[in-house]
């Protein structure tokens, strides 16, 4: 059940009440952001609440890649893996983090504390390589202080 | 306004720490006047009329002239009801990081703009579609809308002209071909984001069917200095017929990567000198002027001026603006192996060219890259640049990733044969 507080939250998404279903991507967001991720339930109690069949809702869920449709861990890092990053020495970056976390791209450490995600450009490319945890954004990332990077998301 | 100003409208008076101007700090660079000019004095002809006389050109990557794409949007008592005006700030063509500046640093110099758009077409509700990636931007322009509103600069009867505006901020939830402006649509009406036919074009057919205009964050922001100090001065800023400035980056192995405001018409070297030159050990082999999207050019064309118009001369395009540096220490199929990677997963899948074509190519880039690529893959890949070429798919990002590719299967063509021949990468 999505709760008044959820409700109220996408409702100030609504801006134009003859097109509810124009906040059904904003929805998504909120819903993963009280929930981790969308699963199925989810999409059903959007996709009513909004007046969308939840195949068209699930059409739209399943295309965006900030929206997760399996579980996650409690932090996700996107690592950037476009071109600049590229040049600035992602793969090497890439590497150093999964074999640090010991899982695959993908995958969420055992103790359900990571997931690593590849993403695009980060648009900022004049500080690569860089990575985003969550909200936050870090430039210029180092492989040797990776530990200290990501120490302060438990 | 300030001196710096003067000669860089966009960012002369940004905050040194970075953090965004406050409502207060706008004002008092002259901020909003530009809205009490326009609305208070001007008709919402007369706008457009100043901006096309600027010469102000699309900076979202085409270049369209903005004045005359707005003239198109139909005007008076019968026009379709109601009219948007969209702001594109989804920034995700890679190596591209100029918007960023503009919305974390002045959100209000890009709503005014917004206002000065909004009024010319006399749109009445606004989107700013902004990538999910920016946080911080979220929270400033949020912030920034807050205010406006309560100094009544957004909403019913702007400062009493009879002019209404309701701005609303939508965050995307990822994918680069929103930055489409037809598949941007699509988001924002809470569909999958596949482009639209065009014609009709959103001018006259775009959100929910009405008329809508849809403009990058750096074009409107320039806005509201055109307004202030009027076309002579912004025609002035530029160093060829294209008007203004523009921001122009530098990404890659070179000493003091960054973004500037400078003159449209600055050359590649000159940028290039800005940003420190390359690192110790490495030498310049190519660059791509202007985002993904863009054809390389080399160290030949390092006295190319960077505008519209001078860069297609040599075969690429200014895009963004935004370079991103190749040296002779990277691999250059691995570099653009890495520009098809991003395009074959970023397809929208709507059209069967993209999106059985640069899969398949990202097979074959991945096959030469590890020494298992055959003499006739190259033919394969020639031949897929022409069929993917500009109007033979569906919307531009195929042709887009095909700049990249063609213009490397010319001038690295040793190096894709040395890969073949040798059956690795040298730079491995
Ligand atoms: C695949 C693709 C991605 C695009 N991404 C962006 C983008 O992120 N930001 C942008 O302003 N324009 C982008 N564009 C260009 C827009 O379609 C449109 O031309 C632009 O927003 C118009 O604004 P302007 O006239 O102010 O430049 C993209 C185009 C294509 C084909
Ligand atoms: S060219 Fe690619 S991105 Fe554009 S519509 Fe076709 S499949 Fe989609
Ligand atoms: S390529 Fe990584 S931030 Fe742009």
């Amino acid at each position: 059940m999505l709760t008044e507080d959820i409700k109220k939250e996408i409702d100030s998404h609504i801006h134009e009440p003859q097109h509810r279903a124009a906040a059904c991507t904003e929805a998504l967001r909120i819903v993963q952001r009280h929930r981790g991720w969308i699963d199925d339930e989810s999409i059903r109690e959007v996709a009513a609440y909004l007046g969308m069949s939840s195949h068209e809702l699930d059409s739209v869920a399943t295309f965006f890649n900030l929206i997760h449709r399996r579980p996650v861990g409690r932090h996700v890092i996107r690592i950037c893996a476009s071109v600049s990053c590229w040049v600035m020495g992602y793969d090497a970056l890439r590497d150093g983090l999964l074999k640090h976390l010991g899982v695959g791209m993908g995958q969420t450490t055992p103790d359900g504390r990571f997931t690593v995600v590849p993403n695009q450009c980060l648009g900022c490319c004049d500080h690569a390589p860089a990575l985003m945890i969550d909200r936050d954004l870090h430039r210029d990332v180092n492989l040797a202080a990776l530990k200290e990077l990501l120490e302060p998301y438990r | 306004m300030s001196e710096a100003a003067k000669e860089r409208p966009l960012t002369g008076d940004l905050r040194p720490d970075g953090a965004a101007l406050s409502l207060k700090e706008y004002e008092a660079a002259g901020g909003y006047s530009a809205i009490r000019t326009a609305l208070g004095k001007m008709s919402p002809a007369g706008v457009t009329e100043l901006v096309k006389t600027a010469n102000l050109r699309g900076r979202g990557g085409a270049g369209f002239p903005t004045g005359v794409k707005w003239a198109l949007v139909p005007m008076g008592p019968d026009a379709p009801r109601p009219k948007y005006l969209v702001v594109n700030a989804d920034e995700m063509e890679p190596g591209t990081f100029k918007d960023r500046l503009l919305l974390e640093g002045n959100p209000h110099q890009l709503i005014e703009g917004v206002i000065l758009a909004a009024f010319a077409i006399q749109a009445e509700t606004s989107y700013i579609f902004l990538r999910g990636e920016y946080t911080v931007a979220e929270e400033r322009i949020l912030r920034a809308i807050d205010e406006a509103r309560a100094a009544g600069y957004l909403g019913e009867n702007i400062l009493g002209s009879g002019f209404t505006l309701h701005l609303y901020l939508h965050m995307s939830i990822g994918r680069y071909i929103c930055g489409e402006e037809t598949a941007l649509l699509n988001a924002l009406e809470g569909k999958r984001a596949t482009p639209r036919t065009k014609p009709p074009f959103p001018q006259i057919s775009g959100l929910w069917g009405k008329p809508t205009i849809v403009n990058n964050v750096e074009t409107l922001s320039n806005l509201p200095h055109i307004v202030n100090r009027g076309v002579e001065w912004f025609k002035g800023l530029s160093r060829t017929p294209n008007g203004g400035t523009k921001l122009f980056g530098v990404s890659g192995k070179v000493k003091r990567p960054g973004l500037w405001e400078l003159p449209l018409g600055t050359t590649i070297r000159e940028i290039l000198d800005l940003a420190g030159g390359m690192r110790d050990g490495h030498t310049l082999r190519a660059i791509i002027p202007g985002g993904a999207s863009t054809d390389f050019v080399g160290p030949e064309h390092l006295d190319v001026q960077m505008d519209f118009d001078t860069v297609g001369k040599v075969g690429s395009r200014m895009g963004t603006g935004t370079m991103i540096v190749l040296d002779d220490k990277t691999c250059p199929v691995g570099m653009v192996h890495n520009l098809i990677q991003f395009f074959a997963q970023e397809s929208c899948g709507w059209c069967t060219p993209c999106r059985d074509g640069l899969p398949w190519i990202q097979k074959v880039m991945a096959a030469i890259e590890n020494g298992e690529g055959r003499p006739e893959d190259l033919d394969m890949l020639r031949g897929h640049t022409k069929s993917l070429g500009m109007g033979l798919t569906f919307c531009a990002l195929a042709p887009g990733a095909m700049a990249p590719l063609g213009s490397a299967l010319v001038r690295f063509k040793d190096e894709f044969d040395r890969h073949i021949r040798d059956k690795r990468c040298a730079w491995r």
